[in-house]
């Protein structure tokens, strides 16, 4: 029986073996040449050669043929010293038919020590790994999905009903930084829904009290404060940056603001409302779909716009249409599924229905009919009878 | 024939609560509605004006947004349901 350093010996007189020199010169097209990391994974993802493919070698054989087809191809395999790829590269030559297969002498130690560039890729910790791990098992999200959180910039509009739960969720989810805007403090007639605060924090600013409860699921979330209310004078530099915004606000200017700021940036806006046990739900895509004027041209005369804060909600109202605020927001930052642009989804408790309305972009809508360019500051958040509307809406 | 309505939450203290009516006999969308005004005192004022629907009142049959169809001309058939639906801005 050979000892393994002899069968090492004899797998390398079988098989070609490559200098690094003579790979590094292949860079950066390799001319179709492929490159194969047959290390662990924790060794690949530590350093690898640029542009690598990783099979790890006790995987060879299942998953080669997904990396590297083409058996005709020319195939240099690599590892940390060159004994691992030596090995694997007789059994693609000898067993799997690869016509053209190398390993590369001195694996990638040799290559570093010849001063070589080398790819460091971006890898989650293995307390993310553990904390995503439910993401990462769902292929519409996995590793890609989860990158893409946590490179995420997410603007909340009102840490209230509907941006209690959607922050708490989209922390968890691993959102990387959160903005908050709200200019109200903590109240305790608030926490019949607006659960991301607490006994505790009562009289506490919301976006302290919320940047309390998002570090508290999850601190590596940044967390931006605007302890402020939106207006047309700060609403472009607050919102410009930002990947997607959530709308919770409680009232009709700020939402005609939001709706045209949003626009003249193209910044998608998933957009929420809830009264007593009814909730409206739709994503606002900038040029993508309708706009919030395409669907409500002006809003009703404040006597006809009722509040929560007059007419009462169900607290656990706010926490569905939140959550599904933030599924919208997960679908809009990792590209999976059909996001709800174009579509109004109605949520009735009492009945317990959901119903599904088609929205269309209006043609002659003042705002989104227009280039981006064209949106003056003067009218962004105007409407018909603006003035009297906020006159008594006090 | 019959055609259901569904009334949100901010018109139903003018429709003595109901969530929920049939309308019977209609043909449009202009006579649901006419058929819901005989029946419920103020509710006309609440989403009409001028003859027409209030700018912040819209009306879908079977999902569809009526603006985009034949406004209150838009026929109705058996079974079909209408949803009317004022903005809310609450959070």
């Amino acid at each position: 029986m050979a000892s393994g350093a002899e069968l090492i010996r004899r797998a390398k007189e079988q098989i070609t073996e490559v200098d690094p020199r003579e790979v590094h010169d292949l860079l950066p097209d390799r001319n179709g040449t492929v490159v194969v990391d047959v290390r662990e994974q924790q060794e690949f993802e530590q350093s690898h050669v640029p542009g690598a493919k990783h099979v790890p070698r006790g995987h060879l054989e299942s998953r080669i043929e997904g990396k590297a087809g083409d058996k005709s191809a020319r195939l240099i395999l690599y590892c940390a010293s060159g004994n691992r790829s030596a090995l694997a590269a007789r059994t693609l030559q000898e067993e799997l038919g690869y016509e053209k297969v190398e390993s590369m002498t001195g694996g990638i130690t040799l290559w570093k020590d010849r001063g070589y560039e080398v790819e460091v890729p971006r890898s989650l910790t293995a307390e993310q790994r553990e904390r995503y791990s439910r993401h990462l098992l769902v292929p519409e999200i996995g590793f890609d999905g989860q990158m893409k959180l946590l490179d995420a910039k997410v603007l909340l509009l009102g840490a209230g009903g509907l941006g209690s739960p959607t922050a708490l969720y989209l922390a968890a989810a691993g959102v990387g930084t959160m903005g908050i805007v709200d200019d109200d403090v903590v109240d305790l007639s608030n926490l019949q829904r607006q659960v991301i605060h607490t006994n505790e924090r009562i009289g506490m600013p919301k976006v302290d009290s919320a940047e309390q409860g998002i570090h508290d699921i999850n601190p590596g979330v940044e967390v931006v404060k605007y302890q402020t209310r939106l207006d047309a004078s700060n609403i472009l530099e607050i919102i410009e940056g930002y990947d997607v915004i959530v709308d919770g606000v409680d009232n009709f200017p700020t939402r005609y603001l939001l709706n045209d700021a949003s626009v003249r940036l193209k910044i998608p806006v998933v957009s929420a409302s809830i009264l007593g046990f009814d909730g409206q739900l739709s994503v606002f895509a900038p040029y993508e779909g309708p706009c919030y004027r395409c669907l409500y041209p002006t809003p009703p005369p404040a006597e006809l716009a009722p509040s929560c804060g007059a007419n009462g909600v169900l607290g656990a109202l706010p926490g569905i249409m939140g959550v599904l605020q933030a599924i919208e927001v997960v679908k809009l930052v990792t590209g999976s599924g059909e996001p709800l642009i174009g579509r109004l989804l109605l949520y009735e408790a009492l009945g317990t229905t959901f119903t599904n309305l088609k929205l269309r972009r209006d043609p002659d809508c003042p705002i989104c009919s227009r280039d981006p360019g064209e949106i003056s500051d003067e009218e962004m958040g105007v409407f018909p009878d603006y003035e009297a509307f906020c006159a008594a809406a006090g | 024939m019959s055609v259901t309505v569904k009334i949100p939450t901010q018109l139903r203290n003018v429709t003595a609560g109901d969530a929920e009516t049939t309308v019977d006999e209609a043909t449009t969308v202009g006579e649901v509605l006419d058929g819901l005004y005989d029946r419920y005192d103020g509710l006309r004022d609440r989403i009409a004006e001028d003859g027409d629907l209030r700018r912040f009142v819209n009306v879908y049959v079977g999902g569809e947004d009526i603006r985009f169809l034949d406004g209150l001309d838009t026929s109705v058939e058996d079974g079909d349901e209408v949803t009317i639906l004022p903005a809310v801005a609450g959070g």
